[in-house]
């Protein structure tokens, strides 16, 4: 052993790890030159075989190279680890999918209920909730539908007794919340439905958005603002719509609200029965009877009341051409949310 | 409603196109839902020429015929009397639907085929022979469409009226409006009574015992008739109204009522015991046979109306068998009334009768109609059933009806409506309509609606009228100015909404089940007798007995939806559901409304891929999801129980615990029974929870109060004990969490293990304990010492050994 063999070492071991290409190759050179057998390390435990004047100065030199070499394989480290030398790595198949994380859906009517909501909300509306099996007064009666009015027909009605109903709309939370609360009021109500029908665009139960707005000096014309705002919101600001003279027996007047058939741009198509219109919302200012019966003074409150059938809306907002696949718990269906 | 634009022109002058018309209508609130073309169906029968005559060589009554078309000449088997060659007659070529309902064909009559058929009048619905060929006339041109040879051109306006406009249910009633928008009078068809002929009061009268029922009754009388099919002039009339002729008095009637919306009834004079009319109410279970055939048991409710002896017709809904039009009939009695709409549809729901006439009364008709509509029919009867009209009417009119004057504020209509509407137009608009209106001053309008507008009582039905004559549209967009003030916040709606989202986000799929289901769900479910879910709320009129009841549990809709994914192939489930159950309180109270979350898991518990193995999922995988909820809706300590075998309904026991949040029981967790996977037909493991979200909202703590960070390092400790296989391991954590060790900070299982060398009927539960203090870094001694203290207490309580 001599200090020319140290040399050696430095120089064949410098070089080697300069040429290393991954972390694993540094690693092992470490081990082969400054690992508990290495030859470093060997080198070092050899020095008292050597003559005692040349120990101090071998003894140094190889401390020195040891320090070297752990120093050269830090920096070797290093640019393997830097962008010059990842791009040495073995590259991975990205073109393998990914280890799936779960993935749920919520329900169109989820989605779509919620953004009307939203949109509502935006404008100042509470939302509110209320029980889906009804008394035919709040049903019916309150809302100026007396029994035995031809109005009854409108609205095919499930029974649970002589005067208790599924309800029919959820405009029972009208009389519900003005009953409890004093104007102003602005609320919606979204919740479930029931009616007694069932065909490719009905089905027994369905869901509506029910929208009540009541304050001193509310007009018609403010109705056909929120109610235009609310259009645009949700298809978009291009969508034409019409307020078209109708019937309800809780409002006075009545309109409903018709949107150009998103499908064929007014041109007439199956999905509007080629009239080139879709009907979207009922509408109208709140009739004085109902006013009545809550106890508002009709003289200084005057409001407007809305109704929405979500299934509808969602309908046109994702193209569903079946009403039937909402209730049916179809995992291909659902997913697709 | 069906209108012929035809009809309609009798009274008005349209000067608009069809489409035009019907866009008014609708904007106006009569919604007209189609514009067709009533001649379409014959579009496809052409002018042909027979050209050639041939016997068929298997009939002796049928010919076969050489069609000249034009441009071609088509072979049609022929069975008319009256076909000669040269003839030109009306040809239907095969994919005609005629309006009897057939569709002519390519079809091979007796071994000879035939490329069409020859038509008549009455097959074509363009007249009433029907006894031969329809000779055209010889100027006609072969080949040329019918249509285009006859002129033939009619509109349907296909309407829907709202229950509120009875008054449209005619076509004057159409006419009427239609005047209005297009700012041209409306023309009342002339009634021109014939000479007079004695006095009727001699012949016949009218007594009415319920006039609250029955509040005018007129008749006339018309003798001398010849009752005969219609001519076609009417018949066509009723045709584009969608009614069926039957004969000329009948016709006349439905004739009147359509023009007019005043229901008429012709009885047969001769018929009427004592030749005279009585209206009474029935007796209880009097039987009626009315002329549909059906025999109607009556309750003494019914107005019905009699002759001297008996019952002849159900007032205002249908007339009976024993006094009807008949081939010998000679004398008419007319009858044009004005009935009680709520008796009239009282009447009709009983018997589950809908006619045009009381559809009519029962949205109510004009009270003062009933005249001129009365003298309309005798009018025709008498011309065109020749007869002859006895001289006078009988007008029992016992109970007006009375109309009120209503004050409208001109300010109010515009404050009302947003618009800046002068009394003029506002006075224009309803006096187009045939209000009576007067200007008290320059704000305030008396207003008297028409008698035929029985929907109008207050002054926001006037401001309708006006607006919607003016025009919705050009009703100006303005934004309420509102007061000011923080909204109310729902929790229940954004606990629900949050609920949803970490389902989803979990990986479940949102469904929405129907909220009713089939009786046989509970016995499907295994539930006992006293469960609460047994106390289900009846549907009185349900669609289908699998919608008989209101649901009081999720389950049984994920269930069928976890069957019917399966019958679809697809195998790997995760749905919930956040809805309402429904506890009957009996069925003449509101039922308890309480809102369900369940969730079900079924197939694998990953996505199976290169990167895993599909592993089917199992009872901690849907714990862990639920408890993951819990968390993070910030429901701490959740304590899971297992639930006895004897209370366990549609899932196994052993397998199935009480969930319970501050020793309130709030949901459950299991494997679905082998019975019930059996019952809803599903072949592999299902896994479930539902929570009772009603019960379990008040307890969500939205902000939990923050929990300052460690500062010294903490200390883990395992132990191993062996203890009997039926040692719950949450006991074991309770246990050691319960030691009352300050230092104590987490205790977890992390090892459980069954099987050699740990004996038979055992298992090894390992546990990590995590000691650390607040205040100073543990020593291993001091840890040591407590470590101990909790080993031997578990040893005793578990009767536990350790690992040799």
């Amino acid at each position: 052993m001599s200090n020319q063999n140290i040399d050696q070492i430095k120089k064949e071991a410098l070089s080697e790890i300069q040429r290393a290409d991954t972390a694993e190759q540094v690693k092992s050179l470490s081990v082969k030159y400054l690992g508990r057998k290495g030859l470093v390390t060997l080198f070092l435990r050899n020095i008292s075989a050597l003559p005692e004047e040349e120990r101090p100065e071998a003894g140094k030199k190889a401390n020195q190279v040891k320090l070297t070499l752990e120093e050269a394989c830090q920096s070797a480290i290093e640019r393997i680890l830097s962008a010059d030398g990842d791009k040495k790595e073995i590259a991975i198949d990205i073109s393998l999918p990914g280890r799936p994380a779960p993935r749920g859906s919520l329900h169109p009517i989820t989605r779509i209920t919620r953004r009307i909501c939203d949109v509502f909300s935006r404008m100042g509306f509470n939302v509110a909730e209320g029980p889906e099996v009804e008394t035919d007064y709040y049903n019916f009666e309150a809302l100026n539908i007396p029994k035995n009015h031809p109005a009854r027909d409108m609205q095919d009605t499930f029974y649970v007794s002589e005067n208790i109903v599924l309800r029919t709309h959820t405009s029972p939370m009208q009389v519900r919340f003005m009953e409890k609360h004093r104007p102003p009021v602005r609320i919606i109500a979204p919740g479930k439905v029931y009616r007694c029908d069932s065909d490719i665009t009905h089905t027994p139960m369905f869901h509506q958005v029910e929208g009540l707005l009541v304050d001193e000096h509310v007009s018609f014309g403010d109705l056909k603002g929120i109610l235009t705002a609310f259009v645009h919101e949700v298809f978009d600001e291009q969508t034409s719509l019409r307020f078209r003279p109708s019937f309800f027996p809780f409002t006075e007047p009545s309109a409903e609200v018709d949107i150009l058939c998103v499908i064929c741009r007014g041109k007439g198509c199956k999905v509007c029965s080629g009239t080139g219109w879709l009907e979207v919302l009922g509408c109208g200012m709140v009739h004085p009877a109902v006013f009545e019966n809550v106890g508002y003074d009709t003289g200084r409150y005057s409001g407007f009341a809305f109704g929405m059938g979500v299934e509808r809306i969602a309908m046109l907002k994702y193209g569903i051409n079946d009403i039937r696949l909402y209730y049916e718990g179809d995992m291909r269906f659902l997913k697709q949310f | 409603m069906k209108v012929s634009l035809n009809w309609l022109k009798e009274y008005v002058s349209i000067d608009v196109s069809p489409k035009e018309l019907a866009d008014r209508l609708t904007m106006a609130g009569l919604e007209v839902e189609a514009v067709m073309d009533r001649y379409e169906y014959l579009n496809t029968v052409l002018v042909g020429r027979i050209a050639l005559i041939k016997s068929h060589p298997k009939s002796d009554h049928l010919t076969i015929c050489d069609v000249d078309l034009g441009g071609r000449t088509i072979s049609v088997v022929c069975g008319a009397p009256n076909a000669r060659v040269n003839m030109k007659v009306p040809c239907a070529l095969p994919g005609t639907v005629l309006p009897g309902g057939l569709t002519v064909g390519e079809n091979t009559i007796r071994g000879i085929l035939s490329a069409g058929m020859l038509c008549s009048e009455a097959e074509l619905e363009l007249g009433t022979d029907k006894s031969g060929l329809y000779g055209l006339s010889q100027d006609m041109k072969e080949g040329d469409t019918l249509i285009r040879a006859l002129n033939l051109s009619d509109t349907i306006l296909e309407i829907s009226l709202t229950p509120n406009r009875s008054d449209c249910l005619s076509i004057i009633g159409i006419a009427r409006e239609a005047a209005a928008l297009l700012n041209k009078p409306l023309r009342w068809p002339e009634i021109r009574l014939p000479q007079p002929h004695g006095n009727i009061s001699d012949f016949t009268s009218v007594t009415i015992n319920r006039p609250d029922y029955c509040p005018r009754y007129a008749a006339r009388l018309v003798v001398d008739v010849c009752v005969s099919p219609s001519p076609f002039w009417l018949k066509n009339r009723l045709i584009s109204a969608g009614l069926k002729p039957i004969n000329n008095i009948v016709d006349i009637t439905n004739f009147v009522m359509m023009e007019t919306g005043q229901p008429l009834h012709a009885f047969d004079f001769d018929r009427l015991a004592e030749n005279r009319i009585v209206v009474r109410t029935a007796r209880e279970n009097e039987r009626f046979k009315t002329l549909d055939g059906k025999e109607r048991i009556l309750t003494d409710d019914t107005l019905m109306i009699c002759d001297g002896k008996k019952p002849v017709a159900i007032a205002g809904v249908m007339g009976g068998e024993n006094s009807e039009i008949e081939q010998s009939t000679t004398r008419v009695l007319i009858e044009s009334a004005y009935f009680n709409p709520i008796s009239i549809r009282k009447t009709g729901k009983r018997l589950g009768l809908s006619t045009d006439a009381s559809y009519r009364f029962e949205r109510g008709v004009d009270p003062e109609g009933t005249l001129r509509a009365v003298n309309r029919a005798a009018q025709l009867i008498a011309d065109i059933g020749n007869g002859k009209l006895i001289d006078g009417c009988i007008d029992a009119h016992p109970n007006p009806v009375a109309r009120e004057k209503i004050v409208l504020s001109v300010a109010r209509t515009n404050r009302h409506l947003g618009t800046s509407l002068k009394l003029s137009q506002i006075k224009h608009h309803l006096e187009s309509i045939d209000f009576a209106v007067e200007e008290k001053d320059a704000d305030t309008l008396s207003v008297l609606p028409p008698s035929f507008r029985v929907d109008v009582s207050r002054p926001e039905d006037l401001m309708e009228e006006a607006a919607r004559l003016w025009g919705y549209n050009n009703i100006p967009m303005t934004f309420p100015s509102m007061s000011a003030g923080i909204g109310l916040s729902n929790k229940d709606i954004e606990i629900k909404n949050k609920i949803k989202d970490l389902m989803a986000g979990m990986g479940f799929a949102e469904s929405i089940h129907y909220s009713f289901i089939a009786r046989s769900c509970c016995d499907r479910l295994g539930l006992a007798a006293e469960d609460d879910r047994r106390r289900m709320l009846d549907v009185l009129n349900p669609l289908t007995e699998d919608q008989a009841v209101m649901r009081t549990s999720l389950i049984p809709g994920l269930l069928e939806s976890a069957n019917r994914n399966q019958s679809w192939q697809i195998k790997n489930l995760n749905l919930f559901e956040l809805g309402k159950i429904f506890i009957s309180n009996g069925q003449d109270s509101q039922p308890s409304e309480i809102e369900m979350l369940a969730a079900l898991w079924t197939g694998s518990r990953l996505t199976p891929t290169w990167h895993s193995k599909s592993e089917p999922c199992d009872f901690y995988d849907l714990k862990g999801v639920l408890e993951n909820l819990l968390s993070l809706l910030g429901l701490a300590h959740p304590e899971f129980s297992l639930l006895p075998a004897d209370v366990c309904t549609y899932t196994k026991p052993g397998h199935s615990a009480v969930l319970s949040i501050q020793g309130r029981q709030i949901g459950m967790i299991g494997e679905v029974s082998s019975d019930a996977l059996k019952n809803f037909g599903i072949k592999q493991p299902v896994f479930m929870f539902e929570l009772d979200i009603s019960a379990l909202i008040p307890l969500v703590t939205e902000f939990a109060s923050f929990e300052a960070l460690p500062r010294f390092p903490a200390v883990d400790r395992d132990i191993t004990l062996i203890v009997d296989n039926h040692v719950q391991g949450g006991d074991i954590v309770s246990q050691t969490e319960s030691c009352g060790e300050a230092w104590m900070e987490q205790v977890c299982i992390f090892d459980i293990y069954r099987g050699k060398p740990i004996p038979e009927g055992k298992k090894s539960i390992s546990l990590r304990i995590t000691y650390r203090s607040q205040e100073q870094t543990l020593l291993d001694k001091d840890v040591n010492v407590i470590h101990q203290r909790v080993t031997d207490r578990l040893l005793k309580v578990f009767n536990a050994s350790l690992p040799v």
